[in-house]
């Protein structure tokens, strides 16, 4: 992801700065949002540059606002958008499982902060990749996605909000304060030059519109407030018309279906880049702004006769269990470095069932791990 | 046919699973009725509404009639509809909320919305008590009373919701009650025509949690107290306080033309696209 482009406009821009161009070149027109540290500056230059084209920015009471409010533009057909750090992240949670449940595709930014709670405001931290998966009540599908440079920030954006459109989903995107702040020269392709999905419509006559049936895809066409196809809208569990119901024939058939169409595409969902991985000795499992590091650490380490590789993920729910797996059954050791507790750290764990050594790196003080820590245990190992 | 069949037939949900949840007597289907009312007067097409709600007896109301209809989380009805509203302002955004929705859970929403002054129509049923979970005490439960959570009595103070509503700012503010029905109707027809945010608090009556623990009666003596209790906005404006003491005003509370901020955000937008074009 971090190859420039050969065309396009060139320009210098920030993480947060450039999810705002992704988004734009994706199609969004709603943004709704409030203030917080680090993720601020998507906020404001949305509401610069969103007008424009003839969207909409607005400033909330509050995150739950803002969660409820971007649902309502989508239902209205609009490609919508929110951006927040940890604290905004909890306060979403509930509208985010609304919009699992009544399967409302938008897209949700969590630029992450050091926490918990108020926590290190402006310090750097990936301590969110559990909420992001488990935040919100019941089981539930989720998508998420991370992001490690300016570039990602682009690219990732609009991918992220195809992946919302195709599966009419929430997904979430990781960033993290030194990605969102970090300014970096990238190439902003020409519009004609990005792929971008739009959900799929309902075409049959209104009366036969069933709008949560199930199909081959296990994504119903969405109908949009307005446009002819009436229908109901819950977070209760519903049947195939969208009405409440208790019956356990269809609550199973229902849960089933929203949990498949993500599993059953998983790999158009799934996204990785591997950086010399393929004869890779020592793997590295990184992402965000610590796969930087790992990526340079993995080069100085080849450079030393360490026959390291990386593995960065990009998707990180569902979780590339599928790529994973036949590293671990070659590998000596798995290095996976992050900066919290062990987050992704425990599901490499928990896939690996003790086929290979995981080794971690854990950094909660705020500050990024750097090349030379990852090489020094690089080497070690 | 009579009338209200042929209003029945054109606006409630065939496909719906009926009876519907509420106990009878209950106040939502009055409120109902003088919504459906309202729109067919105002001869707006289906198509065109989109009525969203919260949680609670109230959050139930959308899933019966044959509009665009939301039933979102506990108190955030509005800010779905704020979004709906945005995104294609064309639409006519109704919600529909109980007491505890929007002012205990969601009262942060209201006050937000009626400053924000969207195009609007908020109808928020007054029944004194959470009812759907077992009648715990509200904001709007009066002092003294009793419920499942204050069982030695409220010793909270309750929220005039209308009033709270004039003093956030909405453009219009007007209560009802649901004993004077066919007036409910016309001061919701009177707010969904208002360019603006548009309150009406409606004052029902909850004798299956509220009313049997209070001693108040059943449905007809808690309509009766409604009747009995209840003054026009432009009488009470000619009595004396002391009159007033036990009573609550019903009317027009205030209608005032504010900018209305889809309209300002169009101004938005010719400025930003000024701005880019200065730029390029």
């Amino acid at each position: 992801m971090n190859e420039q482009a050969t065309t396009g406009r060139q320009v210098l821009l920030q993480g947060n700065e450039a999810m705002v161009e992704g988004a734009l070149a994706a199609g969004c027109t709603f943004f709704a949002g409030y203030p917080i540290t680090p993720a601020t500056e998507i906020s404001e230059v949305m509401s610069v540059k969103l007008p424009a084209v003839g969207g909409t920015f607005i400033q909330m009471e509050d995150e739950i606002a803002s969660m409820g409010a971007i649902i309502g533009a989508s239902l209205a057909g609009a490609k919508s958008m929110t951006a927040t750090s940890g604290p905004g992240f909890s306060l979403m949670q509930e509208n985010l499982g609304f919009a699992c449940v009544a399967e409302v595709p938008c897209v949700v930014v969590n630029v992450m902060r050091g926490g918990p709670s108020t926590g290190l405001p402006t310090n750097v931290s990936q301590g969110d990749v559990m909420q992001a998966r488990w935040g919100t009540h019941g089981d539930h599908p989720i998508i998420v996605l991370a992001v490690s440079s300016t570039k990602d920030c682009f690219d990732i954006t609009v991918k992220a909000f195809n992946l919302a459109e195709k599966y009419r989903t929430p997904v979430i995107i990781l960033s993290d304060e030194v990605v969102g702040h970090t300014r970096e020269k990238i190439n902003l392709p020409h519009p004609g030059e990005i792929e971008v999905i739009d959900r799929i419509r309902p075409n049959m006559p209104p009366e036969w519109y069933v709008p949560y049936e199930d199909n081959s895809r296990g994504v119903p066409p969405m109908g949009i407030f307005g446009d002819g196809y009436r229908y109901h809208v819950t977070g209760l569990i519903h049947d195939v018309r969208g009405f409440p119901t208790q019956r356990p024939d269809e609550i199973v058939p229902f849960l089933n279906r929203i949990h498949r169409k993500i599993s059953q595409h998983f790999f158009d969902i799934l996204m990785v880049e591997e950086e010399l991985a393929e004869d890779a000795e020592i793997l590295v499992v990184a992402y965000g702004s610590v796969a930087r590091s790992a990526k340079r650490a993995v080069r100085e380490a080849r450079q030393r006769g360490v026959k390291a590789g990386l593995l960065q993920l990009i998707t990180l729910w569902p979780f590339p269990r599928q790529i994973l797996e036949p590293y671990l059954r070659k590998v000596k050791a798995v290095l996976v470095p992050e900066l919290n507790m062990g987050q992704v750290s425990r599901e490499v764990k928990r896939i690996n069932q003790g086929v290979t050594r995981v080794e971690t790196i854990n950094r909660i003080d705020g500050n990024l791990i750097t090349p030379e820590e990852i090489l020094v245990r690089l080497i070690k190992m | 046919m009579a009338e209200v069949t042929k209003l029945i037939h054109k606006y409630l949900r065939h496909d719906k699973k009926f009876p519907h949840v509420w106990c009878p007597g209950c106040g939502n289907g009055i409120v109902l009725g003088a919504l459906i009312r309202a729109i067919d007067r105002l001869g707006y097409e289906k198509d065109d509404i989109v009525l969203v709600s919260g949680i609670g007896c109230s959050g139930r109301l959308p899933v019966y009639v044959d509009f665009n209809t939301l039933h979102t989380t506990h108190g955030r009805a509005l800010t779905f509809a704020t979004g709906v509203k945005l995104a294609n302002p064309k639409l006519h955004v109704i919600v529909i909320m109980g007491d505890g929705d929007a002012t205990a859970i969601g009262g942060n929403h209201f006050i937000h919305a009626a400053r924000r002054n969207l195009n609007l129509t908020a109808i928020i049923i007054n029944n004194n008590i959470y009812g759907m979970t077992g009648g715990q005490y509200s904001p709007t439960t009066p002092y003294g009373a009793l419920a499942t959570t204050a069982v030695y009595r409220n010793i909270e103070h309750a929220f005039s919701i209308a009033e709270l509503a004039v003093t956030a700012g909405a453009a219009m503010v007007a209560r009802g009650t649901v004993y004077h029905a066919n007036m409910l109707d016309k001061l919701i027809e009177k707010a969904i025509l208002k360019r603006g945010f548009s309150v009406v608090e409606v004052v029902s009556n909850c004798h299956t949690q509220y009313g049997r623990r209070n001693k108040l009666g059943g449905a007809v003596q808690m309509l009766q107290w409604q009747k009995d209790h209840a003054v026009r906005v432009e009488k009470a404006a000619e009595m004396p306080e002391e009159e007033l003491a036990d009573k609550f005003t019903v009317g027009v509370l205030v209608d005032r033309d504010l900018p209305i901020y889809t309209e300002e955000y169009k101004k938005i937008r010719e400025a930003a696209r000024a701005k880019m074009a200065a730029m390029r």
